[in-house]
């Protein structure tokens, strides 16, 4: 007998829609307002937050859904939106700064469906609102931070080997260095190539010798600095409460932030796009900080102005840089005076045991930098950034530091507070810029899934009708295909975790339902032909699904071609469409071959036909 | 239900003359017209910015236009945007103000004449940005050609392959020229729609040339042109049939999916009517006019391999 599928093939088609139906049904219930717990930078989250929550949520009356811990948040479910915001106020002043407080919209899967993993699908920042930044870290401002540190290491290193040296500067992409005589040039060069692999040494003219850095070390400094204001930023976002916020890099030089359900696009630019950083510096007590305002600063020094107007002359050296730092606090030493108390990670202590052992009762600067757009440009059109550079602090040393030391000799608690801030708030290493903005107000978030569903809903109704009309019975097992196919699309978008449904990819699932019907096209065409050349309604069955097989699988395999290199070059909405269209290819090749068949057989299979309704 | 019952062959290469002049007609004022008036590129891939307000009542252009002035962003251009409610502002790219805080600028601008003004999107690209992009956009069509290309000369042959490559250039630059003509905004999403077009415009052509293939070995006699007639005519209703389930549902796209989604329904809708058109005379007569015969496409009989034997679906 023709036209009879085995059992187990039956059960595959029924299980493989079933487990999509499964994955699929978390977006049916929609979503709870809710209010997120995260940890800030020197807490925790853990069961005792957890039981502080609930007596804050008892004690304030708030009627919760439900309270739960997971991956180191607590997420507590209300009732309605109104609860939100006093909900938040009261954590927030039960838990302190220590804590990020964000509302959020949970998605209200029952549990024993997300005990399954399953979820609704993700939806992009078109469809619920948010703002997307895309940033540009400096990358010359890097190696130029990264070549001010080399010079500095080949003063001190040169000086303490005894290599005298007449001069040495920075030059275009490396340091130039002058030597008194050859033969301290050739102890120097093969000093120096020991102590820096890193580096390509060149002998010039004139007892001169260049240095560059190699091809590695300069990918090695990018990827440092693009990593390092990823964490940087990642802090910062932290700090402004947002709930699931998305930082990724993307290509050589940039990153991506992504704030959902944020309005205050002011205050989060400045937060993100404050870039600061902090030195510190001895101060050079062995010149007149009076000649050097008159304009004789002594070449390993610099004159810097403080936060009063005042001049305070600083070594050039620089002691320790703020990406050292893992935390600051403001708190008050034990006469009452306001203090910074800091903590170092393992190499930033070790620079600051050498540098602080010889200068004990001698004063230290915390320098603060800020880099500031111009309006001017380069020749590639991008933004030149100013330094601005400033002496926020000057304290005496009191004992050797280590990984964890003090600044004391503030002037208030809120300067010390204001510190910490800034030290904690880390140092980008370099300067960033915002390259792309977009911000979709949740209304038009609302408005746009709106739209998008109802020219799923009406495309949708005029291809089963038309199909109906035209294919009859055969018409009407098509439909129940293309009804599954988008299911199984929804289901396989909200299993897959990278898959983010967007405007774009909206608009590929409605392109989808257009196309999907394509593969039954064939094959129905297929089986008219056959049933016209003459033959059995079983026999014209069985070739049409056989003979359109090929086709079908050669026109989705290079459709599924375009839209696997969208996928691997394209961005932004290309990328969101693409994701969908290949997705809908591979569901409506199933359900249009296998799915149809399936249904095709058990109704029609194995009888004695005289006529087919097609 | 039948749409076309034709008892014999349609000879569709009869008018494959009438058919590539057309072509090429359409060819050439689509790229004339993309030479001369270029294709009025969006926020993308331009940078600069764009703001959407939404009034609570209907808003008066000239007002905003007046607002926007006073605060000195005077060549801010102004428009409707779906309703009279909403209004959308662009903004080319300007070195003086730091683009961040722009939106905020224009903001402010429009709040001290109509308190009643809400944000619905405001966004940003920077022009070397949006450089990026149109270079990526072209890598990426280019990529996906060559790819095409290169599968379709294996599975089938290089005749076929170079014409429907032919014939998802022809519908591309097509697309592009109407965009071009009617001086619709290009953005992102366009880029996308033509994407698709090519998806969509490759699907149909890839069914064409299968069954010319089949012909070949199949029909005994009969030259080339009588079997791609054939071919023509017997895929002819599937043709038909999936162009007006697509149409339908870009249809629905169109008129229901909202003002943001327009330019992408836009060129679908049009792609997919000239790809349905290309994968009839323009990738067959590009294969015919290469030569294309039966002995191209009877040997490997690795082809046939498990034909003979119960099918695996």
């Amino acid at each position: 007998m023709i036209n009879q599928y085995p059992l187990w093939k039956y059960i595959m088609v029924i299980l493989v829609v079933a487990v999509c139906a499964l994955y699929a049904s978390p977006n049916l219930y929609g979503e709870d307002p809710a209010v997120q717990v995260s940890a800030g930078r020197n807490a925790e989250v853990n069961t005792q937050t957890l039981e502080q929550v609930q007596q804050t949520l008892q004690q304030q009356n708030i009627d919760a859904k439900g309270v739960a811990l997971e991956e180191q948040q607590i997420l507590v479910r209300l009732n309605s939106d109104d609860a939100q915001l006093p909900t938040r106020e009261a954590l927030e002043r039960a838990l302190g700064d220590d804590y990020v407080v964000a509302l959020n919209l949970a998605p209200a899967t029952p549990d024993w469906l997300e005990s399954l993993g399953a979820g609704p699908m993700k939806l992009g920042l078109d469809l619920r609102g948010g703002v997307h930044f895309l940033m540009e870290v400096d990358m010359s401002a890097a190696l130029g931070r990264a070549l001010e540190n080399l010079e500095e290491d080949f003063r001190t290193s040169l000086r303490e080997e005894r290599l005298r040296y007449r001069r040495v500067e920075l030059v275009e992409n490396g340091l130039e260095v002058q030597f008194r005589d050859a033969e301290t040039l050739e102890q120097a060069v093969s000093f120096l190539e020991e102590k820096n692999p890193q580096l390509r040494i060149v002998e010039g003219d004139e007892l001169t010798i260049k240095a560059t850095l190699t091809e590695q070390r300069l990918k090695e400094i990018r990827e440092y600095a693009l990593k390092q204001n990823i964490t940087i930023m990642r802090n910062r976002v932290n700090q402004l409460g947002v709930a699931e916020p998305v930082i990724q890099r993307q290509g050589a030089d940039r990153i991506v932030v992504q704030l959902p359900g944020i309005q205050d696009t002011a205050r989060a630019k400045e937060i993100l796009n404050a870039t600061a950083t902090l030195q510190f510096r001895m101060v050079d007590l062995d010149h007149d900080v009076r000649d050097a305002v008159e304009g004789r600063v002594p070449p390993g020094s610099q004159l810097l102005m403080d936060r009063n107007g005042q001049p305070q002359l600083l070594e050039k050296r620089i002691m320790l840089t703020g990406d050292h730092i893992v935390d600051a606090n403001s708190a008050f030493d034990e006469y009452g005076r306001p203090q910074v108390s800091i903590k170092l990670d393992s190499e930033g202590g070790d620079k600051m045991s050498r540098g602080t052992k010889d200068n004990i009762g001698k004063p230290m600067a915390t320098v603060f930098i800020e880099y500031k757009p111009t309006p001017e440009k380069d020749d590639e059109g991008k933004t030149v950034f100013e330094k601005h550079e400033e002496v926020i602090n000057v304290a005496t040393i009191q004992a050797r530091l280590g990984r964890d030391f003090r600044i004391t000799g503030l002037d208030s608690p809120q300067e010390a507070q204001n510190l910490s801030l800034l030290l904690r708030a880390g140092a980008l290493v370099a300067p960033i810029q915002i390259v792309e903005e977009r911000t979709i107000g949740p209304s038009l978030g609302a408005e746009n899934i709106n739209l998008g569903m109802q020219a799923i809903i009406w495309g949708l109704c005029l291809v089963l009708a038309f199909m109906v009309l035209y294919y009859k019975k055969f018409g009407i097992v098509a439909n129940m295909a293309l009804l599954v196919n988008l299911v199984m699309i929804v289901g396989v978008m909200s299993l897959i975790p990278g898959a983010t449904l967007t405007l774009p990819g909206m608009a590929g699932i409605v392109l989808t339902v257009g196309m999907a019907v394509d593969a039954n096209v064939l094959i129905f065409e297929r089986i008219r032909e056959e049933l016209r050349d003459g033959r059995s309604p079983q026999q014209a069955i069985h070739h049409g699904y056989d003979s359109a097989l090929s086709t079908i699988a050669d026109a989705n395999i290079t459709t599924l071609i375009a839209a696997i290199i969208l996928f691997a070059v394209g961005t932004g909405p290309i990328k969101g469409f693409s994701v969908t269209l290949a997705i809908g290819i591979l569901t409506s090749m199933f359900t249009a071959i296998v799915g149809t068949r399936a249904i095709v057989n058990s109704v029609w299979g194995g009888k004695r036909l005289e006529k087919l309704s097609i | 239900m039948r749409l076309f019952k034709f008892e014999n062959e349609v000879r569709f290469m009869s008018l494959r003359i009438p058919a590539s002049i057309l072509s090429g007609v359409l060819l050439l004022v689509s790229l004339a017209s993309l030479a001369v008036n270029q294709l009025n590129w969006g926020l993308d891939f331009t940078g600069g910015t764009v703001i959407e307000v939404g009034y609570q009542q209907p808003a008066k252009l000239p007002d905003v236009r007046q607002h926007l002035e006073a605060e000195g962003f005077g060549n801010a251009v102004v428009q409707h945007f779906g309703s009279s409610q909403d209004v959308i502002i662009r903004l080319a790219p300007r070195d003086d103000i730091k683009a961040a805080q722009l939106s905020e600028m224009v903001l402010d601008a429009l709040k001290a004449g109509n308190t009643e003004v809400e944000m619905r999107r405001v966004e940003f690209v920077g022009p070397q940005v949006g450089q990026e992009l149109t270079e990526q956009g072209g890598l990426a069509m280019l990529v996906a050609l060559i790819c095409i290309l290169l599968y379709v000369a294996m599975r089938f042959e290089w005749r076929f392959a170079l014409g429907s490559v032919a014939a998802l250039i022809h519908d591309v630059i097509i697309t592009l020229g109407l965009f071009s003509v009617l001086q619709l905004e290009f953005d992102l999403t366009v880029l996308a729609a033509v994407l698709a077009v090519i998806g969509y415009s490759l699907n149909d052509t890839i069914v064409v040339m299968d069954r010319i293939r089949e012909n070949f070995r199949k029909l005994r006699k009969g030259g080339p042109e009588e079997v791609i007639n054939v071919s023509l005519t017997q895929t002819f209703n599937r043709t038909m049939v999936t162009s007006i389930t697509t149409v339908l549902v870009l249809l629905a796209l169109f008129f229901k999916g909202g003002a943001l989604i327009h330019g992408f329904a836009t060129a679908l809708l049009f792609g997919v009517i000239v790809g349905t058109y290309s994968s009839i005379y323009v990738s067959s007569s590009v294969a015919l006019a290469l030569g294309i015969s039966k002995e191209d496409l009877i040997p490997p009989q690795v082809e046939k391999e498990g034909a003979d034997q119960d099918p695996m679906v």
